[in-house]
C-alpha cells in the first residue's frame, strides 16, 4: 500500500514540476509549484519524517510561495508579459537540453539499478520531532548560530539591493 | 512495510534534473529561480530519506538548514528580480550581458 502511494505522489509530483517548469504564465507555474510541494511533503510523510513534512508545508508551500506571488504580482502585465515569454521560450530551442537532462537521468536509472540496493524500513514514530530539537541545541548548535547569521545577512543584502538609487547625472537609465 | 532506496533516489534525480532542464532552458529570471527551488527540493529530498534510512534525525537537521538557505536565496534572488526589472523593464537574462558593472 506504502508502495501506491509513494507512486502515485511522485507522479504527481513530477507532473506538476514539468508543468512548472515549462508553463507560460507564471502565476499558473506557481500554483503547480505548490502542488508539487505538497505531494513532496505527502513523501516526507510515507518517509517517516512528520517534522519535515510540516515544514515543507508551512515554510516552502506558504512563506516562499507567498514571496514569489507578491513579487509577480508587482511584476506582472497581465497579456503583455505572456505574449513576451512566447518570445522568450519555445519548445523548438528547448529540445537539445531536454535530450542532455534526460540522458543524465537515464545514466542514474542505469548506474542504480545496476547495483545491489536495499529497502528503507518505513516507520512513523513519534518523536522525531523531540530528536531533532535535541540535536539543534546540542551538536549542531554552531549551525543555527551560522543559519542566523545567513539570514540576517541576506535580510541587509535583499533591502540594499531593492532600494531604489536615484540615477546619477548623465547615466542612462 | 519498507520502501526500495533506488525508487527514491530516481524519484529525486528525476526532480533535479527537471530543475537543470528549467534552468538551461527558461529565459525568464523568476522561472529560473523557480527552478533551482526544485533543485532544492530534490536534494532536500534526498537528505530526509537518508535520515530515515540511517539512526538519527541528522538528515532532518540538514533539511533545516536547506530550508534556511532556500529562504534567503530567495529573498536576495527576488531583490535581484525587482532591481532587474525597474531597470530593464523586462526579466529577459540576456539583458544581463549588457551590466557593465
Amino acid at each position: 500500500m506504502i508502495d501506491t502511494i509513494f507512486i502515485i505522489s511522485a507522479i504527481i509530483a513530477l507532473v506538476c514540476a514539468l508543468i512548472t517548469v515549462t508553463h507560460r504564465n507564471v502565476v499558473h507555474a506557481l500554483l503547480f509549484m505548490v502542488v508539487m510541494m505538497l505531494a513532496i511533503a505527502l513523501i516526507f510523510y510515507l518517509l517517516g519524517a512528520p517534522f519535515a513534512a510540516a515544514l515543507q508545508i508551512i515554510v516552502y508551500a506558504g512563506a516562499i510561495m507567498v514571496l514569489f506571488i507578491f513579487v509577480t504580482m508587482m511584476l506582472h502585465q497581465g497579456q503583455r508579459s505572456i505574449d513576451q515569454e512566447h518570445q522568450l521560450f519555445s519548445w523548438r530551442s528547448a529540445f537539445l537540453p531536454m535530450l542532455l537532462s534526460l540522458t543524465l537521468f537515464i545514466e542514474v536509472i542505469f548506474l542504480l539499478f545496476t547495483s545491489d540496493h536495499q529497502a528503507i524500513p518505513v516507520a512513523v514514530h513519534s518523536d522525531t520531532t523531540k530528536e531533532i530539537g535535541i540535536l539543534l541545541f546540542g551538536p549542531y548548535h554552531q549551525l543555527v548560530i551560522l543559519a542566523a547569521l545567513m539570514l540576517l545577512s541576506a535580510l541587509i543584502g535583499a533591502i540594499h539591493i531593492a532600494t531604489p538609487t536615484k540615477p546619477a547625472l548623465g547615466e542612462e537609465i | 512495510m519498507t520502501l526500495p532506496l533506488s525508487w527514491l533516489i530516481s524519484f529525486s534525480f528525476a526532480l533535479f534534473a527537471i530543475g537543470v532542464f528549467g534552468v538551461v532552458v527558461r529565459r525568464n529570471l523568476i522561472f529560473v529561480l523557480i527552478s533551482i527551488e526544485i533543485m532544492l527540493n530534490a536534494v532536500a529530498l534526498l537528505f530526509v530519506a537518508g535520515s530515515t534510512l540511517h539512526p538519527g534525525s541528522d538528515g532532518q537537521v540538514i533539511y533545516l538548514m536547506i530550508l534556511a538557505m532556500a529562504g534567503a536565496e530567495v529573498a536576495i534572488g527576488l531583490a535581484l528580480v525587482i532591481t532587474m526589472f525597474r531597470r530593464w523593464h523586462s526579466l529577459d537574462i540576456d539583458l544581463l550581458s549588457k551590466m557593465r558593472g
